[in-house]
């Protein structure tokens, strides 16, 4: 192995013999799950905030119960629990309008896994930042006689994003993170084919400290465009601190 | 991470519902159904392996508990020197501190686990000197080296949260203290740190749910938790969602357990007004 030197890089070569393109190519598979988790997420968040601000009593109890779970029950255990039950659901539904099993691909799976716990926590993001726009501002709207769909559009999604955006950027984080717990249920993404490579090469220190600086570089873009996103949102508002 | 953050990833006492609420009808017709979700899952599924298990999974959930207790307490005496060094310290001892944070926050835990279980692991055998060490049976097994991992990961997001409340105690109660005389020790020691952790407190219940929610990684380094009992479980008798809906729910009681638990800590601080 590295007898000569003490680190091997001819291990991250990009092409065959080396771990390089592997690497990035689960990084993009995580990324790409991370996107898509975050946007369902967002969505159901919406969807989520919505309700148990302006739902019934059934509804909002309902949604309680979702985003109580979630938050109470390990991301791991959720992921299996969502990843077999899931398929299985999915698989039975086709079965029941007489179509095949379908194989459900690694990527669908774990975009719909990271989106529905994802989901549960940008409710209450969601939540808390529409909780923080002055009800003035939405009964103004609604005195102007805009429809519930206008008042969201126009007035209660641009007003809260500024209270939303510090807490929506951590979970965005929160889901770049999770996507390695995918490994546990063998989806190829970043965290898992490190492991592969290491086990395969045996420079396990390597690879994973390689994997962290992928991670890790990730993170350090994200804030950047965070930080500007948060400027351009918090325009017109006080200086703070 | 924002207290925001916290709440909305973590379930804290804030959500605990109060005794009078259940009575709504609505409610109570949920319950109702709910139940009988219950009893279907009871005698529609395979329950007849519990038995067998029961005292593995009384073993798992100390082992998960004693995890959770002992990383938790660890990291936080880790945290504090962390934030401190973070709002006062100089240049040389900042800097490292706000490196480590942004280091093991920006990665994901699991990804830590295995390179200290399966890096670290596989670097010590190589230097004598660690094998012929009295720490070497310890090194040999794998919990250490999950405590090290949760302890770390709990010590950068606790200490980035201290930073904030250090940062956060008013200047007029130090102040106040200098004046009264109190050496930079004591006042620290009577003023800054319980100021700051009381301010710390409701992030501080926050992550540890947290903690407890990211002590399941260790049975991927073939440590013995609740959650590895449960895979060999599946394993041994091929179910897969009876012992997973059983382990939801026994993380779900550890949390409520420890979020009350948390709660009637909390209101035994006396505070002004309220």
């Amino acid at each position: 192995m590295a007898s000569d030197s003490i680190v091997n890089w001819s291990l991250l070569a990009l092409s065959a013999p080396g771990w390089g393109g592997v690497l990035l190519q689960g990084f993009v598979n995580s990324i790409q799950i991370a996107i898509g988790g975050f946007a369902l997420g967002l969505t159901l968040g919406v969807g989520g905030a919505f309700g148990k601000l302006y739902g019934g009593p059934i509804l909002r109890d309902l949604l309680e119960c979702y985003t109580t779970v979630v938050r109470a029950v390990p991301e791991l255990v959720l992921i299996l629990l969502l990843y077999y039950a899931g398929t299985d659901l999915l698989n039975q539904l086709l079965a029941l309008f007489s179509i095949g099993p379908v194989d459900i691909s690694g990527l669908m799976a774990g975009i719909f896994v990271i989106g529905v716990v994802q989901g549960a926590y940008s409710t209450e993001v969601l939540r808390g930042a529409i909780k923080a726009v002055p009800a003035g501002q939405i009964e103004a709207a609604r005195a102007y006689g805009m429809s519930p769909l206008k008042v969201l559009r126009r007035i209660t999604l641009p007003a809260m994003l500024p209270y939303a955006i510090p807490g929506l950027s951590n979970l965005w984080l929160i889901a770049t993170k999770d996507t390695a717990l995918l490994a546990v249920v063998g989806f190829s993404e970043l965290t898992l084919v490190t492991r592969q490579a290491a086990g395969t090469t045996k420079a396990y220190l390597l690879f994973f400290l390689a994997a962290g600086a992928l991670y890790l570089a990730l993170t350090l873009v994200s804030n950047i465009f965070i930080g500007m996103l948060e400027r351009h949102a918090r325009r017109g508002f006080a200086e703070q601190r | 991470m924002t207290d925001q953050t916290t709440h909305a990833v973590a379930f804290t006492p804030e959500d605990l519902p109060t005794a009078r609420s259940f009575f709504q009808p609505h409610r109570i017709v949920m319950m109702l159904v709910f139940a009988a979700f219950v009893v279907c899952v009871a005698v529609f599924m395979r329950w007849d392996w519990l038995p067998r298990y029961l005292p593995r999974l009384g073993w798992g959930i100390l082992v998960s508990l004693v995890m959770l207790f002992s990383t938790a307490i660890l990291g936080f005496l880790l945290a504090v020197p962390i934030g401190l060094a973070q709002v006062t310290g100089p240049w040389f001892f900042k800097l490292p501190a706000k490196v480590f944070c942004t280091v093991i926050r920006g990665t994901p835990l699991l990804l830590q686990l295995w390179l200290l279980y399966y890096g670290l692991g596989s670097l010590f055998p190589q230097f004598p000197a660690i094998r012929q060490s009295f720490l070497w049976p310890y090194l040999r097994e794998a919990w250490p080296y999950g405590v090290a991992a949760l302890t770390i990961s709990f010590a950068a997001y606790e200490g980035e949260v201290m930073r904030g409340a250090f940062a956060g105690v008013p200047a007029g109660e130090l102040e106040a203290a200098k004046a009264y005389g109190m050496s930079r020790w004591t006042m620290f020691r009577r003023i800054w740190l319980p100021r700051a952790i009381h301010r710390a407190l409701p992030t501080l219940n926050g992550e540890t749910v947290l903690q407890l929610k990211s002590t399941p990684l260790v049975a991927t380094i073939t440590v013995v938790d609740v959650y590895a009992v449960i895979s060999k479980v599946r394993q041994e008798t091929f179910l897969t969602y009876e012992p997973l809906l059983l382990l939801a729910l026994i993380y779900m009681c550890l949390t409520g357990i420890l979020v009350v638990a948390f709660r009637t800590f909390e209101n035994r601080i006396p505070t002004r007004g309220a």
